[in-house]
Parts: structure tokens; sequence; C-alpha cells
């Protein structure tokens, strides 16, 4: 410990600049330009945000900046050393311990200080540090030094590293907020007073008191908001969804929307001018439930609204959108059925909980161009939004994004930037919003919650006779992705199985509570946790094995896939050659089998009294793109120092899509990944691009690249060709040359007689994301649950997926398992709670639970030999996708070990517990009595119980 | 996160200091982990220079200002005194006070509970390097080990009262409701003070959580003194501790000297736990808080029953 009074020393330099009284640690540390130190939940939960203090780790969010005095801290950008990276840096390239990297400092400087009996116990030492991307198993690996990275290939099907590695290992990677305030000269804060109450008019803002405090600049309020109605939500087209959100509304409808707007030279100042707004409200009436929302009498919340205009379905019920279809008959389909099913599910809100907060800065380049900065999956969509409401040429905005710290749909919103861009354009000056973890909970987007009423009838033989679906969604006081996630909620799931009689009744319905929005499996995972519960009640009720009976009744080679319309869609096209789902149910069972022999032979089958160990497995389908175009737009140039460089639109927030485009450019250059440069997710670099979401970010826009980069090889032989005065075909590209009749001419050679002749090698590519295809998922469980306690252990999880042609194994399989363990938090404990009044209770990440290292187990992953002929080189989606089956899947084992069917989300051990209870299981001792598969009668655990 | 509305800092232990708008920062984990939009100066006793762990043959002293990570470490500087830090833990100032003790401490099998009750914090131990025990204590969340800890082995508070005057005051009356303490605005919690007598006895621990490694959701502990008493303390399923107290002289009927019968038990639950004195958030539901209260109780109570001599948690 050094004694330097006044004064602490940052990765051993002496600074005696003195922290504000009440600062942590973490903002001081950022303001000295440590811009590696993250801030993920600001509350000591994540650990994102992790340095030493006199070399012991601590969490720099909680840490007072007045007590590093005299001390010594290291953050992640002191922590190579003269001799290069440090050992643990060197482990998390080598296994690529990672997605979007925003959790990797404090991972790093966690692991950093451990000997070898902490590293013996990953799951208590790590469980302050929160990954949402991985899943932990590349991050154990990480620890461990186990390596990944191919050190040979570099083309499609290696296990190439992210381009960005190194940069994420040594905190350099800049995400949205990690720009030094140098760039922008006179930057001001912006932050947003929230509504109080549900729904209320707002008669008036007094922003007096608030304009006095000392640095604000500014406050907005509605009367400065343009009256052009939007969606948050970002699609190709916005037609897509409602127009029914304004930047600043004169009506709340949610307990956390924005009701002012108070801009100030610093974040304190700012919070201030919050405090001191004095607004007077009309409290209006509420509601918070979708199903008493669409009675009579409710309280309507966009009643003012034109339905046409605003393409809200029915706003005097308060009904965004709605779907009624009838295939077939399902009255005389239950009628044929020897067994008939049915019961209600429900799904919770659950939270994207990204580490990266929303946030953006907007500001104005030299030719006075408004930029947004900003934490976005879909930059382009952003800009076109921006230009509508505030009535822009494109040509006048610019939006960019560097690295994104996760996703998950969370950021297929315009939640920052429009109030953002407000306040540039008011002010002319860069204004910077951060979003808190409180924001996250309370202000920005959850998943959708569903009520799924299910009918459903077999015949003994195994033969589905109907499927038929009452649904309501509850989106929440705004209707973004409210039609989206409804439509596709419906389709693939029910798609998938062939039945001449299938009904489907849907809405999506306004409430006052803080808005659904996008969500890694788009309404798909909630519709899947009903169906596939619902085959396997099917499957029991008939006295057959659950798998057999789902063999009997998916598609096949050549099927059309039917869920709501009586025609398939036109544009989806499953060749044969792609169709996967056949391998990956064997792949799955054969590896449930492999573990069960396991057990046995290890002696480690029977958990022991109270404990009652069951199966399940469940099935997915996705149309690898979604409906009505995705664009891409790529273009790959030859650089004058003879390497390539790929500008693509599509962002990278631990897709890993960056790494695969630098893949399938090198592969038809026929070169390797690490000579691909890859320009991306910046308005300026290309034409268009639709954005990262619905798992395009390889099979549209690696699409698009592939196609430019084959384009480009085309150019170059030919020109080569020409150069040597061979035959084309006599040329080859060979890494950093061109062979031509068996003389070498360096690219660095052709480029500079390229640029003499005034002929660019430069080639675009493009894509429309149609014709799309379908990919496949299925997961598997083993587990034990303990009748007295509720407690549930998770034996055996084994995903097998249908990804086409693997452009990268090793970051597919990452896609695999971080679906795995984000599903696996929303089926065991994520919910994001509203109480009576409306409002969310919890608001920070103790009150939710995230899983953490000590609760994901490893998952097997297989993958299915297909090849798909739309997609680059054979390459399916494979990012949303490995979430939906996994809820299902779990409740399925449970339903085995307990005989107890649970119909709602989530399956805490609380809720285990009391559904067993509930349910009359016998207490201690008697677990012998209840039977492996289910053979005693349906006991089913939800608001609605099993008919049958 | 930063606490904007903070215009100073003071060292100080003094609660003549304290006025409205006021905070006492110890380890900081709290306060900064929540934030504030009200407080207006932090009273830091930090730097009070504390002795963070006195042992003596009355007992141990644990200051508020003790952090979890130097309480975690004492267990293992009980069994072997003349060594130094093992390197899995964190480095800490030299304790002659503590050392002088060994034999001491060796008697003391309770202290098993304190390594038991330090990993159910939800917080890792990166955390403990800063949290503390009294800021533990203060915070009074149900869940909080240093409650469980400390009300189940008979902890009195020492409190530094406004007026310059000290208290003493029983964990279990200081830590009232969910997030709510006994003390005066201003008052300081000084230390807590563990007897030797609770020391001595055998102990059982039970914890359960909704997730690995999580919050506790129900957190019991309970004991068997050297004079046959046994004593079970709820904490975590209810909003405050809950302490059943089984006299060896008590009236109560009992199938081995003070430890009553399973029946007697659970009559003695129902009486100290009314439905609504169970805790009701995101960590479990009190109906499941309930059965499990009463299903941790018994279990204890069998293990307690026994002669066996050593301590087990689950």
């Amino acid at each position: 410990m050094t004694s330097q009074k006044n004064g602490m020393k940052i990765n051993g330099t002496f600074t005696d600049i003195q922290p504000r009284p009440g600062q942590c640690l973490r903002t001081f540390l950022r303001e000295r330009g440590n811009l590696g130190v993250k801030k993920g939940c600001d509350g000591g939960d994540c650990g994102a945000c992790t340095v030493h203090v006199d070399g012991k780790p601590v969490h720099s969010c909680i840490y007072p900046a007045v007590r590093a005095e005299g001390r010594q801290v290291t953050t992640v950008e002191g922590l190579a050393g003269p001799d290069g990276l440090h050992p643990m840096q060197e482990q998390f390239l080598a296994a690529q311990g990672f997605q979007c990297g925003f959790c990797t400092a404090g991972m790093l400087m966690t692991a950093a200080t451990f000997n070898s009996e902490q590293k013996e116990n990953l799951p208590r030492n790590l469980k302050g540090n929160l990954c949402r991307c991985t899943g932990y198993r590349a991050i154990e690996d990480a620890v461990c030094g186990v390596s990944h990275v191919s050190t040979t290939g570099q083309q499609a099907g290696d296990n190439v590293g992210a381009p960005a590695g190194l940069a994420v290992v040594t905190g350099t990677a800049r995400f949205t907020l990690d720009v030094p305030a140098a760039e922008f000269p006179g930057l001001l804060h912006l932050k947003i007073l929230r509504a109080p109450h549900a729904h209320a008019r707002i008669l008036s803002v007094d922003a007096a008191e608030a304009l006095a405090v000392p640095g604000v600049q500014a406050v907005f309020t509605h009367e400065d908001a343009p009256a052009q109605l939007f969606s948050t939500a970002q699609h190709e087209g916005y037609l897509d969804d409602p127009d029914d959100t304004r930047v600043l509304d004169d009506v709340v409808r949610f307990i956390g929307q924005r009701v002012a707007a108070v801009v100030a030279d610093t974040v304190g100042a700012a919070e201030e001018g919050v405090r001191r707004l004095r607004v007077h409200y009309q409290v209006l009436p509420a509601v918070f439930d979708p199903e008493a929302a669409m009675k009579a009498g409710a309280p309507v919340i966009h009643g003012e609204k034109e339905p046409l205009q605003t393409r809200i379905s029915r706003p005097q019920n308060n009904v965004v959108a709605e779907l009624h279809s009838h295939l077939g008959d399902v009255q005389a389909g239950l009628a044929a059925a020897d067994f008939v099913y049915e019961n209600t599910y429900r799904t919770q809100r659950v939270q994207h909980a990204a580490l990266e907060t929303h946030a953006s800065i907007a500001y104005f380049d030299d030719a006075g161009r408004l930029v947004l900065r900003t934490s976005t999956q879909v930059p382009f969509l952003v800009r076109r939004a921006l230009c509508r409401v505030f009535d822009l040429p494109a040509e006048k905005v610019r939006v960019v994004c560097e690295r994104v710290g996760g996703g998950f749909g969370g950021k297929q919103e315009m939640l920052t930037e429009d109030i953002v861009a407000l306040a540039a354009l008011k002010l002319q000056r860069p204004v910077q919003l951060e979003y808190t973890r409180e924001e996250q909970f309370t202000a920005a987007t959850t998943r959708h919650p569903f009520r799924i009423k299910v009918r459903a009838g077999a015949r003994s033989d195994g033969t589905l006779t109907a499927l038929a679906f009452d649904v309501v969604t509850n989106t929440g006081a705004y209707g973004n992705h409210a039609p989206g996630v409804m439509f596709h909620g419906c389709g693939e799931s029910i798609a998938i199985y062939r039945c001449g009689n299938k009904r489907v009744d849907a809405h999506a319905v306004y409430t006052n509570t803080v808005p659904a929005g996008a969500f890694r499996g788009y309404g798909l995972s909630q519709m899947i946790f009903a169906v596939e519960s619902t085959m396997d009640e099917l499957a029991v009720g008939i006295g057959m094995d659950p798998m057999e009976f789902r063999r009997r009744n998916i598609i096949a080679k050549g099927d059309v896939m039917l869920s709501t319309q009586p025609e398939p869609e036109e544009d989806v096209i499953l060749h044969p050659d792609s169709y996967g789902l056949d391998q990956c149910i064997s792949l799955a069972a054969e590896a449930l089998a492999r573990g069960r022999d396991r057990e046995r032979a290890a002696g480690v089958d029977d958990p022991g009294p109270q404990w009652l160990v069951g199966e399940g497995s469940a099935v997915s389908m996705i149309d690898t793109v979604p409906p009505r175009g995705h664009f891409a737009h790529s273009t790959v140039a030859l650089l004058p120092d003879g390497r390539y460089q790929a500008s693509v639109g599509t962002a990278e927030f631990g897709n890993g899509t960056t790494t695969v485009h630098a893949q399938l450019v090198a592969t038809a250059l026929g070169t390797t990944a690490d000579r691909v440069r890859i320009v991306q997710s910046d308005t300026d670099v290309v034409e268009h691009d639709s954005g990262a979401f619905g798992s395009t970010g390889t099979v549209v826009a690696g699409k698009a690249s592939l196609a430019a980069a084959e384009e480009l090889a085309r150019m170059l032989l030919k020109f080569a060709a020409v150069s040597s005065s061979a035959d084309v075909s006599d040329c080859r590209l060979d890494a950093s040359t061109v062979i031509c009749a068996g003389v070498r001419i360096p690219l660095v050679e052709l480029h500079r007689q390229a640029e003499t002749a005034g002929t660019p090698l430069v080639a675009q590519g493009q894509w429309g994301g149609s014709p799309r295809s379908v990919a496949f998922n299925v997961h598997g469980f083993r587990v034990a649950v303990h009748s007295g306690t509720g407690e549930l252990r998770i034996m055996q999880s084994v995903q097998a997926a249908d990804a086409g042609v693997v452009v990268n194994p090793m970051q597919c399989r990452g896609q695999v398992e971080g679906g795995i363990a984000q599903a696996l938090g929303a089926v065991l404990y994520e919910n994001v709670v509203v109480g009576a009044d409306g409002a969310v209770e919890t608001k920070i990440l103790r009150q939710y639970h995230l899983p953490t290292f000590a609760d994901v187990p490893r998952s097997e992953v297989y993958f299915a030999k297909t090849t798909d002929e739309l997609g680059p080189l054979g390459a399916k989606s494979m990012s949303e996708s490995p979430f939906n089956p996994v809820a299902p899947a779990l409740a399925n084992a449970i339903r085995n070990a307990t005989g107890v069917r649970f119909s709602e989300l989530p399956l805490a051990r609380d809720r285990i517990y009391l559904g067993l209870r509930d349910a009359g299981l016998p207490e201690a001792g008697s677990a012998q009595q209840v039977q492996r598969g289910g053979s005693i009668h349906v006991r089913s655990v939800g608001q609605v119980a099993a008919v049958d | 996160m930063d606490m904007n509305t903070i215009e100073s800092t003071i060292r100080t232990t003094d609660p003549g200091c304290w006025r409205p708008g006021d905070a006492w920062l110890a380890g900081g984990t709290v306060l900064f982990s929540y934030g504030s939009s009200v407080l207006r100066r932090l009273l830091d006793i930090g730097a009070a220079g504390w002795t963070p762990i006195t042992v003596s043959e009355g007992g141990i002293e644990l200051a508020a200002t003790c952090t979890v990570a130097e309480l975690y470490a004492l267990p293992e500087r009980a069994e072997t005194p003349a060594q130094t830090d093992s390197p899995a833990q964190p480095d800490l100032p030299p304790q002659p006070n503590l050392l002088a003790q060994p034999n001491l401490l060796a008697q003391w099998p309770a202290l098993a509970l304190i390594r038991l009750c330090c990993d159910s914090f939800v917080a890792s131990f990166k955390i403990w390097n800063m949290s503390t025990v009294g800021g533990n204590l203060c915070t009074a969340l149900p869940a909080g080990p240093m409650t469980s800890l400390t009300a189940a082995l008979d902890g009195i508070a020492t409190v530094w009262t406004v007026d310059g005057g000290t208290r003493a005051v029983a964990v279990e009356d200081l830590v009232i409701g969910d997030g709510t303490t006994s003390l005066a605005p201003g008052e300081l919690l000084r230390s807590i003070t563990v007897p030797a007598e609770a020391l001595r006895s055998r102990t059982a621990f039970r914890r359960l959580s909704l997730s690995n490694l999580g919050r506790s959701g129900v957190l019991l502990i309970g004991r068997r003194d050297e004079d046959g008493a046994f004593v079970l303390t709820v904490t975590a399923s209810t909003k405050r501790p809950v302490k059943l107290r089984f006299a060896p002289s008590s009236t109560v009927p009992a199938d081995d000297g003070g430890v009553p019968t399973a029946a007697h038990l659970r009559a003695a639950l129902d009486a100290a736990i009314p439905e609504e004195l169970y805790h009701d958030d995101i960590h479990g539901l009190p109906a499941w808080r309930r059965d499990m209260t009463y299903r941790l109780a018994e279990e204890i109570r069998a293990e307690l029953v026994t002669d066996s001599s050593s301590t087990t948690g689950a």
C-alpha cells in the first residue's frame, strides 16, 4: 500500500484529482480514461466493473472513490505486463471466453486473482460476475486454460477467433459510451422524469425550479416534441407496427413513461433538475390485465387514435392486433380423437438484461449532419425512424454503433435515440443519455407475456386430430412488436405439426404496464411452451412415448407447413437436403440414452430419497429470415496492402457475425479471415441494412458479403488474367497472391496496377432475405426433483441444432449454449414483477436473478448434418432458436419425473414444491409410488386445471 | 453508483455530528448499490480504526466495521493460529489479540457457523472485501446472513446514541422488520458481542434458496447449549429473526433434555410465526417459506437431539 497523500495510483500513474464526495470508483476511473471499466448494473451485482485495489478484486461501482485514496488501483488496461498479455487474457482469447465482451474485463480481473484452489470452485468464486451471452461454458474453459481457437484454418468451417478478441481482452474494444469526453466538446447529459402514474394526462409542467439549477440547460416536454406518431419497434417497413408513440406525449400510459427531459452540463445537475420539475396530472383509470382490458367498460388506453391511420386493430377495445384462422374442422377433429387435452398456459415478463444498458450520444459532424452514436441492433432503421419523426432527409442523419454490449432483441427498438436527437437538434450541442439498470427494468421493454388456452386431440394410433389455441398477449402500454410477436408466435410453433384441423384466435392487447417488445424467439418461445407441453400430454393420454408421438406428426421432407393460412408461406422453402428435424430428434434422444447409461454405470442414477427423476424433450422450428423482406448490402474491396476490407451494415453484439463475415469473404477470396478487415454498422458504409434481428446476421448479411466477395474474386481473376496475359481459367487466388499460369502476382501489385488503370477492385453484394428456409432445434433434459423442497437438479441437458453448414462451430456452439442459459433463466427464475399499482417491482439485478455460473449446467450440443441451398455456403440461422425448446423440455421432464404438469412460468423451486404439494404428491419415503413415464393421472398446476 | 446529492464525506464516529440527510458509511456496498437522491452527507466510520475482531474469555466482539472477509478468516485462525494466511484468503492486517487466544477459539464449535453464514451471502467474495458485519445488520434484510449468525448466537449489539451514551440491544431486537431496525435516527452500531456460552454450543445449520448459491429464502440455525437448552433461530423466511428457546428446565415436555418433541416444535413455530410474518418477495413465496421453515426446523431438531458433537450444514 502506498502512503501517497491526497491521491491514488491508477495503473501505476499517480493522480491527485479528488473524487466527488458521493462518487463511486467506477465513474472516477472512467473519467480518468479507463473505459475498460464497465457499468453493467451499477449496484455491485454483475461484476463488469471489477478492478483491483491494492491487489484485491472489488466492484468499483460500489467502492467509494474517496476510499481509494493512498491506494493502488489496477484496471483491465493495466493487467497486461511489460512482457505482454496476462496469462488470463491469453486464455480468454484462446478459449474465446466471451461473446459481446461487455463482461469480459470484469471476468478477467476477477479470475486473474484466482489461485488453484479458487479455480476448483468456480460456481462460488465467479458468482459475482454475470455473463448474459455465453452460458459460462466458454468462460470456464478460459479460466481453466482450455483452448478452442483454430491456429491454422481461417476459412468457413474453422474455429476462427473473433477479430475484436484482442481489443475485448485488453478492455480497448469501444462500446457505445467508451469514448473520451474530449471527442465531444460541450457534451450535455440528459435525464428523464418518469411517470408516477399508470395512466394520466399531463396538465402542466412547471420547469422554473429545474431551470434554476446550476448547470441545467434546458427542459423538454410534450410541447417541444414533434406531433408525428411512430413505434419504438424497428422493422424494414414501419407499417409492421402501430404508430402509437410520441417522443414526449401529453398522456402517460405506464409508470415509467417519459414525462420530461432535463439536459444539463453534468449527470448530477440533470438529476437535480428532474427532481425539481413540478408536474400536475389528471389521473386516469388504468388496467393491468389484458383479458380485463378487452372487456367492455375497461379503461381505453389509445382511444383517441384512428385505427386505419395508426394501424391499431380496435383501439376502443385495447386490441392492437388480432388473428382468427381456422383450417379444416377443429370440432370434427376433437370429436374424432380418443383423447382430448385442454389447459391454459401462461408465460411471464422477462427482461433482456443485456449488460450494456441502452445509451446514445447525439452530436453534429463537421458538415453539420446529426450523428447518433448508439447501442442498437438496427442503425439503418433508426436513421429512417429519426428522419420520419423529425422530418429530416436521410443525408442529414448518420447512425453508427461500434461494439454493442448484448442485444437479444431489446435493441431492435428506438428507446434513447429520439430523445437525445430532439435535445441535440434544439440545443445544437452534443447530448448523451445513458439508461440506468433501473430504467432498463422499468422503462425499456420485456418479452410479451402470453396466456394460451389449448384444446387438442389425438387418436390412439398416434394421429394428431386437432389443435386449437386462444392466445392473449400483453403488449403493455405500447404496441411495439405486438403484431409481429403475436403472428410469429403462432406461426412455426404450429406449422411444425401436420394436422388437418387447426384453429387460432389471438389478440395482442394494451395494458397500462411497461411495454413488451422484441426478444429472442419473438413469440415462438411462449407458444412453443404451450404446444410442446400439449404434445407431451397428448402422448401420455394415449399411452405413447412423447417423442414417438411427435415423430408421427411432425412435418417430413416435402410436407407443406401450415399454421394460420390455408396456403404455405410462398417464400419459405425447405429443400430436402436442408431438413434436419429427424436428425435432431435422434441426436437428442441418443445423447439422453448415453447419459442415462453413463449415470447407471457410475452408480449415480438414483439421487436418493424424495428425489424423483424424469426426462423430457421438445422440438422447435424457426424461419431463417423474418417475413416481408430483410435487406443487406455489402462492399468488399482490395486494399493497397493486399488485404481486403468488407463493409457491412450488420452490427456486432456478441452474435459473432463479424467473424462469420470475415470467414465467408476469406473463403470466396481464397485467403484467410485474418486478412479481411470488417467495417460495420454505420449508415455511411453501405447503402442499407435491415439490421441484426431475426437471426439474419449470417443468412442475410453474410449472404450479401459472400456475394460481394465472390464478385470481387471474379474481378480479380479477370484483371490478373489480363495483366499477365494468361487465360482466366489458369488463374486462381491464393492468400495474398493470384497465381496466373504458375506465376504469382502479389495482390499489392494488382492493386497498384488497378489504381493506375483507374479500375477500382471493389465489388458490391446484396440480398433481400427471400426466399427463406427453416431451422430446427431439439432439447432434452433429465432432471431430478425433490418433492420435499421443490429443488430441481438438471442431471443432463442436450440440444441438437439444425444450423445447416456450420461456418464457425466454436461460435455456433456458443450461440446455442448462450440461448439455453438465457432460456433457463426465463424458465427457472426470471420474472419482471408488476405490482397491483402497475409499477415494476423488480428493479435491480438482486431482485431479478440472472443465471450465474452456479446455475447453468453444461449442455451437450450436437449439429445435424444438413446443407441449405439458400444460406451462404449452406448455413442456416442459429441465434434465436436455441432458446425456444428449453422451457417445454424442462416442464416435460418435470412432468415425467413427478406426474404433475406445470403450465405457468417460471418453474422456480417454491412453485414446484407448492405445485407438487397441492397435487397431493406423497411426501418423504413414498417417492417410489410415483412411477416414471407419467402413468399416474394428470395433475395440472396452473390457474386452470386440466380437463381430460 | 454515484450519489450526486452527496455534498461531503466526513470521517467521524460521533453520533452527535449526525443531522438529517446524513448516513453512516461503513463498507459502502449497500449505500452505493441502492444510491440515494436525498442524502447530503456521508459520515465515514471506515477509518475509525476499530479492532475488527476481539476475542476474550467472555466471547467475541465484532466491530461494526469488521469486513465479511475478516470474519470469514476467523475460523481458519482458530484452527491454525500459528500460520500465516493461506493464499486463498484476502490479505488481513495482523490481529495479535486473536492469535494470542487459539485455545479459546478451539473450544468454540459454533464458530463453524461463520463460514456457513458468510457463504450464504448472495454477494461474492469480492464484495466481502468491503462489506461489513454492521452494515449487513443495519440493512436489516430478512436474508441478511450476519443477522442470522449473530441472532443465532445470542449476539448483543452495542449502540452509540446521539446524546453520547451507549445502549445494548439483542440482535433480534435490533433487526425488527424487512429493512427496519430499532436504531433511532443518528444512532451508530458500534459492535456486536457474541457470548462464549453460545459459542460453546453444538449447532446445526440449514438453508434453502431458489437458485444455486442464491439469496436465502429460508435460513435456520439450531443450537444445543452445554446446559441442554435448545435454541432455534429462524431467519430469511420471516420478515425479522424469530428465536425459539427451549430451556432445559422448561415445563414443555421434551424427549431429550431441552429438545422439544416434533409436535411441540411445530406448536411453538405456530405460536411464534403468524402467517403475515413470513416474508414475501421474489426470493420465495410465503407458503413455500413457511413449509420449509417447518421442514428444516424438524431436521435441525432431529440432528441436535442426538449426542453427536459435530456441526453440519446444508
